[in-house]
């Protein structure tokens, strides 16, 4: 249950943040629910993970279905050297996942070290 | 405790968005640009995109309402002319805007600012543009403009345009490559439209071959400079045809006495190909009257040569206000219709070509350059300090001295501080080139943009003086009409092929053709007007107008219209994109001839064939255009090879017509010999020595499957920041500079247009590109296939009453508002 509120939690906050901030406050929105929600690092981790790359992952997704996918195939040869609209995803939700999760342990060990 | 944990895990997030927001570790900032509320996604626009909205502004004082087509293509009507420019303004910052600017930065030398100094060839391009004084000349333009009242107030309205879309603009709308290349959008002004105006200027008017000519005067007997570089074409087929009475000479340059000793003996030679305009921007226009057309209604057709580029140079757009409607092509960066037509009639531009860019040597007094020497006296240097501003790296500055040649000044474009690859650094030069003179080319546009007749052509005409153009004019009345048109210097015979002394006044130019003398044609007797850059009039006129011209399409042009009659737009169409090779025309029966067939193996048979049996088609798939491109090289090689081998590098290579007409008149052609050997080669040695280099080359071809010649020559349209992803290559198009369809490498038809004159006014257009410069917009490159395929598209002047059309697929309403 903490698991499944922690995990919405983290992709609600995050995507709020991101109207207003920079890509980063991801990860103080993270670091926020981790302290505030608290689990042990290892699940922490996993539910700010799989928060953003869910929402990362469908955000890109969505758009990119919209747009048929015409700049995924540009931007994955540029930025990954080949030509795969879905790996350009899966790459969008990875970043936001790894830089979520990691924020997320590091606010499990907070609340822990207090 | 858990604190090294924490502190660990902190560190390690911390390090993780600092790779992935900077360029530090990362080649790209994957974070900044793969999320997706902020990064590339944002631009990645929904297919079904719907344009509509509502935009108020306080500058507005009228309702415009915008209508777009299928094709993007903004369809604008305003209440007045103001708001109209305010509104085209506001479009192309909405459309193109990343363009817009780095078009600008480029012509105001700023590159260095937002690529970096990494290459020094970014450094040096940005020097270049500052020596050659770019932006002194958009100065001085913009303050011209500004004493017209109504053009400044176009400009006016047309920058609030632009700035009221900037300022909307936030972070994730910026248009992707400033996410790519990391910075954002600074403020337009009227300078810059005016740094845009100077920037096709350099296009058009801004090419100059002083230093190689020199070179080659001094490198060469004069006898051989005088058959190598020709000043008289006999295959020359003028835009006045020959006979035309031309207004009476008033203006008489005369060549100083000492003219030939002083002004040969440059010694001073270099490096490397520098960054000129190409050689081949130019264009094709005609326009035949109704005499010759199946309708009795007058046609213009115009197709600029330029570089092909996404964002193309060119966006569509209709204007339409109580004072005026046009229609045609506009360019992102500078507000009118510019190649179009309106409700009376239709106009369109081929460059004049002639030199307006002349090099002076100068001698300063001492090694700090602040005097120098004129008409016998030590005159006091101006500056002018640039500051190039380089991404993370301290500024450049480069302080360029401006000297007063006669009434001028002009900038010492190079000296021991800069070679810019022409010369060895010993001696300085000042260039006086014409886009630095005063003038109001907006004018122009807007003029013609409100054209209902032949009077007024002929007063809008006048106003354009750098980059001098031919301008051809067709009127719903039958009028039509074309204009060589210009402020050009009245030169004397070869003043300005080389590089001339610049300490006194004695090789300056005398003066300016006065615009009564500058040749035209009206309702011509043979029924039409045409100009493919070949020289305006025939060489015996008293004016100089130097010796490189592309000859070849003005005849080819010339040649079908003189034979075509009952003439109609899919007539026109077809001669625009016609792949007729008129160079092979004249000279492949001479070098089938001078084949010596009887030491041909396998390979060389197999070719030969091909060549004998082709069309004289550049058409796409041909292998015998190939073939013969090829070997038109390796003729050129072989025949100038080695007469050039120990020249300097900085020399120019014969005129390709040079080689035509002397083989054309002369079975003994000289320079067919190879110097080199003992035994004397003759022009058949010549020719099937070429050919054996000929088959090498296309042989190596046709193994990577690249002899058909839309494969070989692989034209393309490039995207303007070289992201090769954002670029179009080797399109099935047939062509090259010998045709009418005149695409090359990188290089053609940016525009191709078509008006048929008829009371509702009938045309049709097409450019490689898309409305829409958003790499991630299916609107980005739409056109591109199209355009390749030789198609075009009917061109939908819309009217008022009109709204409710199937073609419209989004409106956007403009109106006055805080």
């Amino acid at each position: 249950m903490k698991f499944l509120i922690s995990l919405l939690l983290t992709a609600l906050l995050s995507f709020a943040a991101c109207l207003y901030f920079p890509w980063w406050s991801i990860a103080i929105a993270a670091f926020i629910v981790a302290v505030v929600i608290h689990q042990k690092a290892g699940w922490a981790f996993l539910s700010a993970f799989l928060a953003l790359l869910l929402l990362w992952g469908g955000l890109s997704f969505w758009i990119s279905n919209n747009n048929e996918h015409l700049l995924a195939h540009k931007v994955s040869v540029l930025i990954l050297k080949m030509d795969n609209p879905y790996v350009l995803i899966l790459a969008t939700a990875l970043i936001g996942a790894l830089v979520a999760g990691f924020a997320a342990i590091s606010g499990s060990f907070l609340r822990k070290s207090k | 405790m858990k604190v090294v944990p924490f502190l660990l895990s902190a560190a390690l997030t911390t390090g993780l968005i600092y790779t992935l927001n900077t360029k530090t570790i990362l080649p790209a900032p994957l974070g900044k640009l793969l999320s997706p509320q902020q990064g590339v996604w944002q631009n990645a626009e929904a297919a079904n995109k719907d344009y509509s909205g509502d935009v108020s502004f306080p500058q507005l004082s009228g309702k415009t309402e915008v209508y777009f087509d299928d094709r993007l293509v903004p369809h604008i009507f305003a209440d007045n002319e103001n708001d109209a420019f305010f509104v085209q303004g506001y479009l192309h910052a909405k459309f193109r805007l990343w363009q817009m600017e780095f078009q600008t930065h480029a012509a105001a030398g700023r590159l260095s600012e937002i690529l970096g100094g990494k290459e020094e060839r970014i450094l040096n391009f940005d020097r270049n543009m500052r020596r050659l004084g770019m932006v002194y000349a958009a100065e001085i333009a913009e303050k011209e403009t500004a004493k017209d009242p109504e053009i400044k107030a176009t400009c006016d309205a047309y920058t609030a345009g632009v700035n009221a879309y900037i300022s909307s603009l936030t972070e994730s709308q910026l248009p992707i490559e400033y996410k790519l290349i990391g910075y954002a959008p600074e403020k337009w002004t009227n300078l810059k439209t005016a740094l845009f105006l100077k920037y096709m200027s350099l296009d058009l008017a801004g090419h100059d071959d002083d230093f190689e000519m020199t070179n080659a005067k001094r490198f060469f007997s004069a006898d051989d400079f005088s058959k190598l570089y020709p000043a008289i074409h006999d295959s020359l087929d003028p835009i006045i045809p020959r006979g035309t009475v031309l207004a009476a000479q008033t203006v008489f340059p005369t060549a100083p006495a000492f003219a030939d000793s002083l002004y040969l003996n440059n010694k001073d030679l270099v490096s490397l190909e520098s960054f000129k305009p190409d050689r081949d921007n130019g264009s094709n226009n005609w326009a035949v009257s109704g005499k010759k057309t199946k309708s009795g209604y007058p046609i213009l057709c115009n197709d600029p040569h330029l570089g092909l580029n996404l964002p193309s140079l060119w966006y569509e757009m209709q204007i339409s206000t109580p004072t005026f409607n046009a229609y045609g092509a506009s360019f992102p960066g500078a507000p009118c219709v510019i190649i179009g037509f309106n409700d009376s009639c239709a106009f369109g531009f081929t460059n004049g070509g002639r030199d307006v860019r002349d090099y002076y040597e100068v001698q300063f007094k001492d090694a700090n350059r602040a005097q120098y020497l004129f008409n016998g006296d030590w005159k006091n240097t101006r500056w002018r300090i640039d500051t190039i501003k380089i991404k993370d790296q301290p500024d450049f500055i480069d302080s360029v001295a401006y000297v007063q040649l006669g009434d001028d000044w002009c900038p010492v474009m190079y000296d021991k501080n800069f070679s810019g690859n022409r010369t060895s650094n010993q001696k300085n030069y000042a260039v006086r080139w014409k886009a630095h003179d005063k003038s109001n080319e907006l004018k122009i546009f807007n003029l013609l943009d409100h054209a209902k007749n032949y009077t007024d052509y002929q007063a809008a005409v006048t106003y354009l003086h750098t980059p001098g153009q031919n301008c051809a004019f067709a009127c719903k009345n039958g009028d039509i009409a074309i204009r060589t048109q210009g402020e050009w210097p009245a030169k004397w015979k070869g003043q300005g092929d080389f590089i001339m002394p610049g300490t006194d006044t004695s090789y300056l130019w005398q003066g300016m053709i006065p615009q009564e003398e500058v040749p035209f044609q009206y309702n011509p007797e043979r029924g039409f007007i045409s100009s493919a850059n070949q020289k305006p009039v025939e060489e015996s006129y008293p004016y100089y107008m130097g010796r490189n011209y592309p000859l070849y399409r003005g005849i080819i042009i010339n040649k079908r219209l003189n034979a075509m009659n009952n003439i109609s737009v899919d007539d026109m169409k077809a001669l625009q994109t016609d792949n007729y090779n008129e160079v092979a025309d004249m000279i492949l029966p001479l070098l089938m001839k001078n084949l010596q067939t009887a030491g041909f193996g396998a390979a060389e048979k197999k070719y030969y064939d091909l060549l004998a049996t082709w069309n004289l088609r550049n058409d796409p798939g041909s292998k015998g255009a190939t073939i013969f491109e090829v070997l038109f090289q390796k003729l050129q090689d072989t025949v100038y090879g080695d007469e050039y081998a120990k020249a300097p590098k900085v020399i120019l290579r014969p005129f390709e017509s040079t080689l035509v007409e002397g083989l054309l008149k002369d079975s003994a052609y000289k320079f067919a010999d190879n110097i080199n050997t003992p035994v004397v080669e003759t022009v058949s040695d010549a020719v099937t020595a070429a050919f054996k280099k000929t088959v090498l080359m296309v042989k190596e071809a046709e193994t990577k499957g690249k002899l058909e010649w839309d494969k070989y020559k692989g034209t393309r349209v490039v995207n303007l920041a070289r992201i090769p992803v954002f670029s179009r290559t080797n399109l099935p198009i047939g062509g090259g500079v010998h045709t009418i369809n005149a695409a090359k490498e990188a290089h053609g038809p940016s525009w191709r247009m078509i008006v048929h004159l008829t009371p509702e006014t009938e045309a049709y257009g097409i450019y490689p590109g898309g409305q829409n410069g958003n790499p991630g917009s299916k609107y980005y490159d739409g056109f591109v296939d199209d355009w390749a395929a030789g198609k075009y598209y009917r061109l939908w002047v819309m009217k008022k009453g009109e709204e409710k059309d199937s073609r419209v697929k989004g409106r956007m309403s403009f109106g006055k508002g805080s």
